[in-house]
């Protein structure tokens, strides 16, 4: 099994190397197209400015590369965020995958929204042994509104989609990397995946 | 609904844990990697690192224990202690930490602030305020405390969340080291001005003094150490007694 870490030089990429490490795989950071297109696994994880990061992909030729993946392919947080039409974060245009907007929370409540919330509406093999409401550890500012392809759905003011599934594509805002022995869990449904049933 | 976390703090020495513990169950009570392990099963939220060592060495024995602390811990956690500079920051960011906490250099030099949220964005910048209330007006203070300044804590905290702050800890030093629980009434007053999260600090003793922080003091998320090291409060039933007590919390 070869899984791929896209580094694109957005923030801490160890973590998730590390969390894959104590499950038993090896993986490699890299932002080799090749090595990215061969892989049987791809992470596209994210952290910080979605523009800045953005401009990264281009740099690296990456945001052409990522939207023709065959693999399975999970984004984490800002990940996630880039592989929809736009986000309202530095007016920036995604990758197109999931046909929907990222918009930034508008509610009373403290923003970034920083801590564990629950998980629910779970629907999807991402999710194999999660219980609904469990806990996951989120960190973010902006938001995908509930949509087609959403397969759990979390509260903040309003509920929105914390996770999302396309054909071979997945995305989560939550950082399962951080998100204790369930977060793992998560991270080893998407390993164990069936291809086949992703298509 | 997103819960009130509660955040064991571990002051490290040369990559050491400082202060006493008396874990039973640990086979080496100095080992910040096992007693971080025993909260992370233990339901702690988070964790914060404190690193009082002042060698030469410290950055690089810091770096190394945070990529090892990385490795083994599947929640988030902070790093703080006398990080001055971009450099600083990005050596642990890349060693696997989740979080900085700046505090002395913040006041020095406040552009710091908004040099790290740009660079690595704000998720990861916790400024660490320690203040003391002298006739009623709460000063900031620095190096551990030990530095008065002219400088108000609410004025401070505003402006290092203009400077792109994602969440502030603050540490009432009337209170640190009491256990008579946190300083509330200040807690609340920067709950309502600001909108980035709130770390209480200081002054933790019993269960009660985090459901008042919560309550009363408005804190998104507390801080404490000895309790938990010296295990007068066990976490996983203060968050089971903090539930039962209608507090959002994650068992």
């Amino acid at each position: 099994m070869k899984i791929a870490i896209i580094d694109y030089g957005a923030g801490n990429v160890k973590s998730i190397e590390f969390a894959l490490q104590r499950l038993g795989y090896e993986s490699e950071l890299t932002s080799d197209a090749e090595t990215i297109k061969t892989a049987d696994r791809v992470i596209f994880p994210g952290v910080g400015e979605a523009s800045s990061a953005m401009n990264m992909l281009k740099s690296t030729g990456l945001d052409t590369v990522i939207p023709n993946l065959k693999q399975p392919v999970l984004g984490i947080c800002l990940g996630m965020q880039l592989m929809c039409n736009h986000c309202e974060e530095g007016d920036t245009k995604g990758l197109d995958i999931f046909d929907v907007d990222v918009v930034k929370f508008k509610t009373d409540l403290k923003v970034p929204q920083v801590g564990w919330n629950i998980i629910f509406d779970l629907k999807s093999e991402l999710f194999t042994n999660i219980a609904e409401n469990s806990y996951m550890y989120l960190v973010h500012s902006y938001y995908v509104p509930t949509h087609k392809n959403s397969i759990a759905t979390s509260d903040y003011g309003l509920n929105y989609s914390v996770a999302l599934h396309k054909d071979n594509f997945y995305g989560v805002q939550f950082h399962p990397e951080k998100s204790g022995k369930l977060g793992e869990e998560i991270l080893k449904n998407f390993i164990n995946l069936n291809i086949r049933s992703t298509k | 609904m997103l819960t009130k976390r509660i955040i064991p703090c571990l002051d490290i020495k040369n990559g050491r844990t400082v202060k006493g513990v008396n874990f039973v169950e640990l086979r080496d009570a100095g080992d910040p990697v096992e007693l971080a392990k025993i909260y992370a099963d233990n339901y702690a939220d988070e964790l914060v690192f404190l690193d009082i060592s002042a060698t030469e060495e410290r950055r690089k024995t810091l770096a190394k224990l945070v990529e090892d602390i990385a490795k083994h811990i599947n929640i988030p956690f902070t790093v703080g202690g006398g990080i001055s500079s971009v450099e600083d920051v990005a050596l642990l960011l890349k060693s696997g930490a989740d979080k900085v906490s700046i505090n002395s250099a913040a006041v020095k030099n406040p552009q710091l602030i908004s040099e790290v949220a740009k660079r690595f964005g704000s998720q990861c910048v916790v400024v660490a305020i320690d203040a003391k209330q002298i006739d009623g007006n709460w000063k900031v203070h620095l190096v551990g405390g030990k530095q008065p300044t002219d400088i108000d804590l609410l004025e401070w905290a505003k402006e290092v969340q203009e400077l792109g702050a994602g969440e502030i800890l603050f540490t009432s030093m009337n209170h640190d080291g009491t256990k008579a629980g946190f300083a509330n009434e200040a807690l609340a007053k920067l709950s309502e001005e600001l909108h980035i999260p709130i770390i209480a600090s200081g002054g933790a003793g019993n269960v009660k003094h985090f459901e008042d922080t919560f309550k009363l003091g408005k804190a998104d998320a507390a801080l404490a150490a000895s309790v938990f090291h010296f295990k007068e409060i066990d976490i996983s039933d203060l968050k089971k007694e903090l539930k039962t007590n209608g507090i959002s919390i994650r068992i």
